[in-house]
């Protein structure tokens, strides 16, 4: 036997069981953190930093925390003062809807989380879930509002902290997308009444920074109307929020739009398929699927840019937990209260990123070609 | 379709004219194709044949002359030209399948949307259309997850569906694996023993001999020269037609 063959034979023989090193944990280890020198010189350093930052912050956040504390004078020690989040975690969740009301709001954040939870579950998409939505939001105007099934009035200056966020976010949200998907099509139209007002629109809207566009809604606006009209501060601020995002979330949906080769609007026309049909069937579902990465990105950045309602003194979930921090019996409890108010930031906004990555995966099933 | 249609030429274009900014497409292009007719479409690249046939079901817009298809005249009326792209089928070079939607979407998208069949209906014919060009296994997978032969098959079948008066063929095979011409091909042959109107533009010369009842030489966006094939192949009457055959049968 030669050397090639028995090289050849050696070669075989890897390949049916590959050697050890190459899979299982250090086969893992070896391949992503110890690579190559410069890599493994980043594992030690990497290492290094979390074995210092860790601990005193499990340290701040646990073991030397304060849990139960009647006002900051019980919270001396160097750990966290939870006491404070376990005081005002009410006022920081509802902030000033009446105490003994505030069942309600909980039920809308349950109602809000329920609605975005089915939107989720593509099976549903379709008039079943626009029926959800709708009703969704009946239950949430009931419940907010009161004055009917023996529920008594609560008027929208009282409504704040998460309820609050919620509810500009996602009427936000659900209300610029259809919105942005108009004007994306508008933008590409052929007619150049349409595409001159829908890029005259996006154009203003983005050149305009959200909080001018709430000062204007809030403070300019009734300037305009004639006296003795009124248009409620909450409503203004939820239009400008609908109409800033869907500028944003149009430019995304165009770029989806232009990524559609021309083979594919041929293929439909030649079908006998109507330019609204077209549209549904055939260029949304792929243009909307190619750009979802940006579109939750728009969408997690709409959902952070409500904390600016604060400017025109609505106090959604930053403004109450701002508030809680007025408290004289609480002192030097803002950094607690900012961890509380971020986790549930965080939360909401990690749902909407792992769930976009779900989708991602599955619009891409089988369609590799 | 009506009677007129029956009767007369099923396409009629009349001094057909068409530019591209300054650059003259189709001069002056007459051509009747009548119901059953199989007509094949040649000509060196750059000649215009494309840019005709897809005139025929408006993905093209001509600017001087008259199209009438199925007894309908082209015009920029949206309603007119929908009405004939529900009778005319096509076929693409490049299969242009939704790649969003399973083979059985694809198939029944249009009958559903624009024929208003009810989704069982169509599905009972999309499945019966698959069977006809061989794949009826493969009607639950994604385009993508096909060869391009099967792609192509299925893009046939998805114009066959609309159950058309006409198929326009635009280069079929000219995106595929030599491997894979001939099963779309044999699919082409069934359906003109069938006695569908066809058009279609191909450097395929077997097949046009085969099922062509008039050959069409286009060059330099006239049609040049316009026959049965046997004579059309034997002897051409003009030296442009004579060259083009030369260099395309040449091996």
């Amino acid at each position: 036997m030669t050397d090639i063959d028995l090289a050849r034979e050696l070669h075989v023989t890897a390949e049916v069981t590959p050697p050890p090193a190459t899979s299982g944990p250090i086969g893992w280890l070896r391949a992503n953190l110890f690579s190559s020198v410069f890599n493994t010189v980043l594992t030690v350093l990497a290492v290094a930093f979390l074995a210092l930052a860790i601990p005193p912050v499990v340290r701040w956040a646990v073991f030397d925390a304060v849990w139960t504390a009647a006002s900051s004078r019980g919270c001396q020690g160097a750990g966290a003062c939870w006491a404070f989040i376990g005081e005002k975690f009410r006022f920081i969740l509802f902030g000033t809807f009446p105490y003994e009301e505030q069942w309600r709001p909980l039920f809308v954040v349950v109602i809000f989380i329920a609605v975005i939870l089915a939107s989720c579950d593509r099976r549903l998409w379709g008039v079943r879930l626009a029926l959800l939505w709708l009703a969704g939001l009946a239950a949430v105007g009931i419940l907010m509002w009161g004055g009917v099934l023996g529920l008594t009035y609560v008027p929208n200056e009282a409504w704040s902290g998460l309820p609050l966020t919620l509810i500009l976010a996602v009427i936000g949200m659900a209300f610029a997308f259809p919105l942005a998907i108009l004007l994306a099509l508008g933008r590409r139209s052929r007619l150049p009444a349409v595409r001159a007002i829908c890029v005259a629109y996006i154009e203003l809207i983005r050149g305009v920074p959200l909080l001018t566009l709430l000062f204007m809604a809030s403070v300019m606006l009734p300037l305009f109307l004639p006296t003795g009209m009124t248009i409620d501060k909450l409503l203004r601020a939820q239009v400008a929020i609908i109409l800033f995002a869907a500028a944003y979330l149009a430019e995304v949906i165009r770029g989806g739009l232009q990524a559609i080769p021309k083979g594919q609007i041929e293929a439909a026309d030649a079908l006998g398929l109507s330019y609204t049909r077209r549209t549904r069937f055939v260029v949304l579902p792929q243009a909307l699927a190619l750009v979802i990465p940006p579109l939750v990105n728009t969408f997690i950045g709409t959902f952070k840019d409500t904390t600016l309602v604060i400017i025109i003194g609505l106090f959604d979930l930053l403004g109450t937990i701002n508030a809680s921090l007025n408290d004289a019996s609480w002192r030097g409890t803002s950094v607690e209260a900012y961890v509380f108010g971020a986790a549930i930031y965080f939360c909401f906004c990690f749902f909407m990123s792992r769930y976009s990555q779900m989708l991602e995966r599955e619009f891409n099933r089988g369609r590799r070609s | 379709m009506t009677d007129a249609a029956s009767q007369g030429p099923i396409i009629e274009m009349r001094a057909v004219d068409k530019w591209y900014g300054d650059f003259h497409v189709l001069k002056g292009i007459d051509l009747e194709v009548k119901k059953g007719e199989r007509v094949v479409v040649c000509g060196p690249s750059g000649s215009g044949k494309s840019t005709m046939i897809r005139c025929i079901n408006r993905l093209e817009e001509h600017q001087q002359g008259q199209i009438i298809v199925a007894g309908i005249e082209l015009t920029s009326d949206i309603k007119n030209i929908e009405a004939i792209r529900r009778e005319v089928g096509m076929v693409f070079q490049q299969f242009n399948l939704f790649p969003h939607l399973t083979v059985l979407q694809n198939l029944t998208l249009a009958p559903i949307w624009v024929r208003k069949l009810p989704r069982r209906e169509a599905e009972e014919t999309a499945r019966l259309y698959l069977e006809r060009v061989r794949i009826p296994e493969q009607a639950d997978k994604y385009p993508g997850q096909l060869s391009g032969g099967q792609q192509q098959r299925v893009a046939i079948a998805r114009s066959l569906c609309m159950k058309p008066e006409i198929m326009l063929f635009d280069e079929p095979t000219s995106a595929l694996d030599p491997e894979m011409i001939k099963e779309v091909l044999d699919v082409m042959v069934e359906l003109a023993r069938e006695g569908m109107t066809m058009v279609c533009v191909t450097h395929e010369m077997g097949f046009a001999r085969t099922v062509a009842d008039t050959m069409v030489f286009m060059d330099r966006g006239e049609i040049v020269e316009r026959g049965p094939p046997q004579e059309f192949f034997a002897n051409p009457k003009s030296e442009r037609t004579k060259l083009f055959l030369s260099q395309i049968l040449a091996h």
